[in-house]
């Protein structure tokens, strides 16, 4: 199975309904609940998307995308960013980091399924 | 006869005997036991330097010549003292607080000391004195030679005896008048000596007038028929002449040098002037007493054309009365003397100090490095100036030949003294009077003197007929003694009466078209308003009057009240009841101290010097400088505490301003975190519901699961709520606390009922419960929500494999303290501020509630009147709430 999305997502309830949607649409879900050592859980998991919260412990979601951005084997890696904060100003730092999709919370469960598989789509295409 | 040799011997062992009475003097003065010195008996003798060898022998030739004339030279200084004796009593004071030296020195200080003036008052002082000098010596060689012509051996003496007298009494005036440089300029031993020969004098002039009364002539009524008979009965007085001659004497009188030497310079007291006012008088009337009889009665019995002036000396002689002619030999002599020497010691203060000083300062160079040495140069200037002075009086008798013009030089001295008048008058009476009108008086007056009586005066060889006949440059109306037409005067009225005038015009006109400098102005006022400033006639230390201006100058500077302190203080730190210290060099150095901070210390000294140093500066100008300073420091100080203001309230904006980002910050963070801490439950609840509506055949277990997070998450959503109120109402203090009493068992008991209360792996308890037996008075259900929040943190977030939680109880002085310790890792070192703060959470694994529990402890606490703080360096995570035991609450 080719199709893997690892998800950080520091809040249980929230990674598990991802997870369920996720794995009924045919995803290999792999879930990460803390921020401080995403970046190299990320370039170590050959994921084909990823799922990032902004509020994270130990680092938070937007410094994550700026690493990953910046690192050779993790540039263009689809990245969907959620955000239960949903100020705009966290939208704006967000595509400015590089993001290629963002999400407020609460979502509806098929807008999520639609921007990843859109994702998955695009980075296959390319 | 008595032989010359006999004369010269009596000459010296008088001049000897003063020297010793003068000497004594002057150590009685030094040892501090002067007190009869400085009596006004010794005063009064001292004035009556005014009667020169002039009057003395003189008066007797005025009357031969002019009759009852000669009257108006004695009566001049009698109006004076006592017409115008508030007047002396001004310009004593006024010479005594400003330390003047000389008439010179008195009007260049009242005219801002102008050294221009001093000079010009002194030229004309030297002007009008040396002939005056020189008529001394004229008269003492005279008298010589009255004796010499009866003594063969002897008359090649009389060409050399003025060069000697003349020598001798610039020693003698050398000796004690320059022995110190005191800075009150007082002589005691040359005033003494004086004072001894105003003794001799009257004594021979009333034992030559007794001789020819009673000896020659029958007694007093032969004596009257014998004037009755006379010429000078019979002759009228020019009335012009009988009062300008009255003025001039009396302007003389306090315009001389000499006069104003022991008048004022050489004045201990001033209620001397009282004594002085009618006893000075008594010894004109005495000294005048017998002057016509001796006048009459010389003119009857000695042959035509003696000289009256010498009728003192040639009646006793005529009459072979050896011993009462020495007697009036030493009376004369006795004049001379003293009269030149007081002038030379006036003199040369005046030529030294106005004249030689300011030139020798300057050829040292601005005179900046004035050091020790001035004093010597002082006293050397003096000698050389008193030497000068007598070498110009007897270069003058030598060179005007003694003839007549001599005798009739006194007069013309004495108008030309008088132009100093105004000025002098002036100063005293009139604040407007200025340097320059001083100037511009004093210039035209001696211009004028020196015009109309002076030079014509001095006969042909000095100025040209032509100029006298015609007038100068041939303009009529220059004529010397007809100015602007006017003839048919006396010369010497003509003179006067134009000199003056002109001069007290020039005066008033220059002084109210000119302005004052400020020292001029503060002089002015010092000079006219000296009785106000100055203390009474008690003398010049009247302490309690300098301590209260002290103290009104320094309440104008310090405060009324911070002054008054301060002078309480010092009075009683001085041991003294009364309300004023004594002005002591102590007490006055703190006080300059304490002022120097308010005006600087420059100023403080000067004030205080002007002050207690009694010169310079009325204390009503200072109080004037004082009040303008006080007010420049209030405007000063209003402006700083403005200016401080403005940047206070610049600060305050500014802080405001930070305050408010800072807020809004809060805000936006706030409204961030509400934000994120609703968005994540309803999140997880959107999520399940509709996976619990969309997907089908879901397993059972999987449909109770979703729908317990949905639960859950709602139930977290309505906590979330509370709290949020809960906070919110509790920051607001709109908590209504309801206290009531109960015991602190009981509280914690619930607390842990219901913080542990479901759980899966409960907290293990260490309490003492016997120590929470304590009966509490507070809001006992806010309490429990604090130790439940508390109980609760230590179950979510200790993580030892036993977790315990030690509650210990402490009753510290009134108040509770009650420790929550766990035994698990607690709170790292930089987290363990921001705890309390809302939404704070330490670790993320653990995160259940919204992060307000601590926050909403901490707010509880303040309501209750206690607190809640985290214990750093315990085992684990730690918490002290400490709670007063019954909470008073007064808003209630």
């Amino acid at each position: 199975m080719g199709r893997r999305v690892l998800l950080i997502e520091d809040e249980p309830n929230i990674a598990e309904a991802i997870r369920f949607l996720l794995t009924r649409d045919g995803w290999h879900v792999e879930t990460h609940a803390d921020g401080a050592d995403a970046v190299e859980k990320i370039a170590g998991a050959s994921a084909d998307l990823i799922i990032l919260d902004v509020m994270l412990p130990g680092k938070s979601g937007m410094d994550i995308l700026r690493e990953l951005r910046d690192r050779d084997d993790t540039r263009d890696l689809p990245v969907l960013m959620l955000t239960a904060r949903g100020q705009s100003r966290d939208r704006d730092m967000a595509e400015k980091a590089g993001v290629s999709r963002f999400m407020t919370k609460p979502f509806s469960n098929a807008e999520v399924l639609t921007a990843v598989r859109d994702l998955h789509a695009q980075a296959s295409q390319t | 006869m008595t032989s010359l040799n006999v004369l010269v011997a009596v000459c010296l062992s008088y001049v000897v005997l003063l020297f010793g009475v003068a000497f004594a003097a002057d150590r009685l003065a030094s040892a501090g036991r002067s007190t009869w010195l400085r009596s006004p008996l010794v005063y009064t003798l001292s004035l009556s330097i005014y009667c020169t060898a002039w009057t003395f022998y003189g008066a007797v030739g005025y009357a031969a010549r002019s009759g009852l004339e000669f009257v108006t030279i004695y009566l001049g200084p009698t109006l004076v003292m006592i017409g115008w004796w508030w007047g002396l009593r001004k310009l004593v004071r006024v010479g005594r607080s400003q330390r003047v030296t000389s008439i010179a020195d008195l009007i260049s200080s009242r005219y801002g000391k102008s050294n221009t003036l001093a000079v010009c008052v002194t030229i004309l002082a030297v002007i009008g004195v040396t002939p005056y000098i020189a008529l001394q010596l004229q008269s003492i060689t005279l008298s010589f030679s009255i004796f010499a012509e009866a003594d063969p051996a002897g008359s090649h003496v009389e060409g050399s005896s003025a060069f000697w007298v003349a020598a001798g009494l610039a020693v003698f005036a050398i000796l004690f008048g320059t022995r110190n440089l005191d800075a009150n300029e007082r002589h005691h031993g040359v005033v003494t000596a004086v004072a001894i020969e105003a003794v001799v004098k009257l004594i021979a002039l009333l034992a030559v007038g007794v001789f020819v009364v009673w000896g020659i002539a029958g007694g007093v009524v032969d004596t009257l028929q014998r004037i009755d008979a006379s010429e000078i009965g019979v002759w009228q007085v020019d009335h012009g002449r009988w009062a300008t001659i009255t003025f001039l004497a009396a302007a003389a009188f306090v315009c001389l040098p000499r006069m104003f030497q022991v008048m004022v310079v050489e004045n201990d007291d001033e209620r001397h002037l009282r004594t002085a006012a009618w006893a000075f008088p008594l010894y004109l009337m005495l000294m005048s007493l017998f002057v016509v009889p001796i006048a009459v009665v010389g003119l009857e019995i000695l042959p035509e054309g003696s000289n009256p002036d010498l009728f003192v000396l040639t009646v006793p002689l005529a009459q072979g009365q050896e011993m009462l002619a020495m007697l009036s030999f030493l009376g004369g002599f006795s004049s001379a003397t003293s009269m030149v020497i007081v002038a030379a010691m006036a003199l040369s203060t005046m030529v030294s100090n106005h004249i030689v000083m300011p030139i020798w300062l300057n050829a040292k160079g601005g005179g900046a490095s004035v050091s020790g040495d001035v004093r010597s140069v002082v006293l050397y200037a003096r000698r050389v100036s008193i030497a000068a002075v007598l070498a110009l009086g007897y270069f003058y008798y030598r060179l005007s030949g003694g003839g007549a013009a001599l005798a009739s030089i006194g007069l013309i001295a004495f108008a030309g003294i008088a132009q100093i008048l105004p000025a002098l008058v002036g100063g005293l009476f009139w604040r407007g009077a200025t340097r320059t009108g001083a100037l511009v008086g004093l210039t035209v007056g001696f211009v004028l003197w020196l015009f109309t009586l002076l030079l014509p005066g001095m006969g042909a060889g000095v100025l040209a007929p032509s100029v006298i006949e015609q007038g100068l440059w041939g303009l009529s109306w220059l004529r010397p003694q007809a100015l602007f037409g006017i003839e048919g005067l006396d010369p010497m009225v003509h003179s006067v009466m134009w000199s003056l005038s002109l001069n007290s015009a020039a005066f008033c006109i220059a002084s109210l078209l000119s302005f004052p400098s400020p020292l001029e102005r503060l002089q002015g006022a010092q000079f006219v308003n000296v009785f106000d400033h100055s203390a009474g006639p008690r003398g010049w230390s009247g302490s309690v009057a300098q301590s209260e201006d002290l103290m009104i100058m320094s309440q104008r500077i310090m405060g009324a009240r911070e002054a008054q302190e301060f002078f309480q203080a010092e009075a009683k730190a001085q041991g003294s009841r009364a309300y004023f210290p004594e002005p002591t060099p102590a007490f006055l150095e703190r006080l300059e101290r304490e002022l120097s901070g308010s005006v600087g210390a420059a100023t403080a000294h000067a004030m205080i010097g002007q002050i207690v140093g009694g010169s310079s500066v009325s204390v009503e100008d200072l109080l004037a400088v004082a009040d303008e300073s006080a007010q420049l420091l209030e405007y000063s100080s209003r402006l700083e505490a403005k200016s401080a203001e403005l940047s206070r309230t610049a600060h305050k904006l500014r802080d405001a301003n930070e305050k408010l980002t800072q807020i809004s910050l809060q805000k936006d963070a706030f409204l961030s975190q509400i934000s994120h801490e609703l968005r994540t439950p309803m999140t997880s609840i959107r999520a399940f519901s509709e996976i619990l509506r969309d997907t089908d055949g879901l397993e059972v277990a999987e449909k109770t699961r979703y729908a317990a997070i949905i639960h859950d998450e709602a139930m977290r959503l309505t906590r979330l709520l509370n709290d949020l109120l809960d906070l919110s109402v509790l920051e607001n203090g709109q908590v209504s606390l309801n206290v009531t009493e109960g015991m602190l068992v009981d509280v914690i008991d619930r607390a842990i009922s219901t913080a542990l209360t479901g759980s899966a792996n409960p907290l293990k308890l260490r309490r003492n419960r016997a120590a929470e037996r304590i009966s509490i008075r507070t809001d006992l259900d806010r309490l429990t929500q604090v130790f439940i929040n508390l109980i609760a943190n230590a179950q979510k977030y200790c993580e030892s494999h036993e977790p315990t939680l030690t509650i210990s109880v402490h009753d510290v002085g009134g108040r509770v303290v009650v420790d929550l310790v766990d035994n698990g890792s607690g709170i790292p070192p930089h987290s363990q501020k921001m705890v309390f703060e809302k939404f704070a959470r330490v670790s993320a694994e653990k995160a259940g509630g919204a992060g307000l529990g601590l926050a909403i402890c901490r707010e509880i606490m303040q309501r209750l009147g206690g607190n809640v703080i985290y214990l750093p360096g315990q085992e684990g995570g730690a918490f002290r709430v400490s709670l007063p035991l019954g909470l008073e609450i007064a808003a209630q």
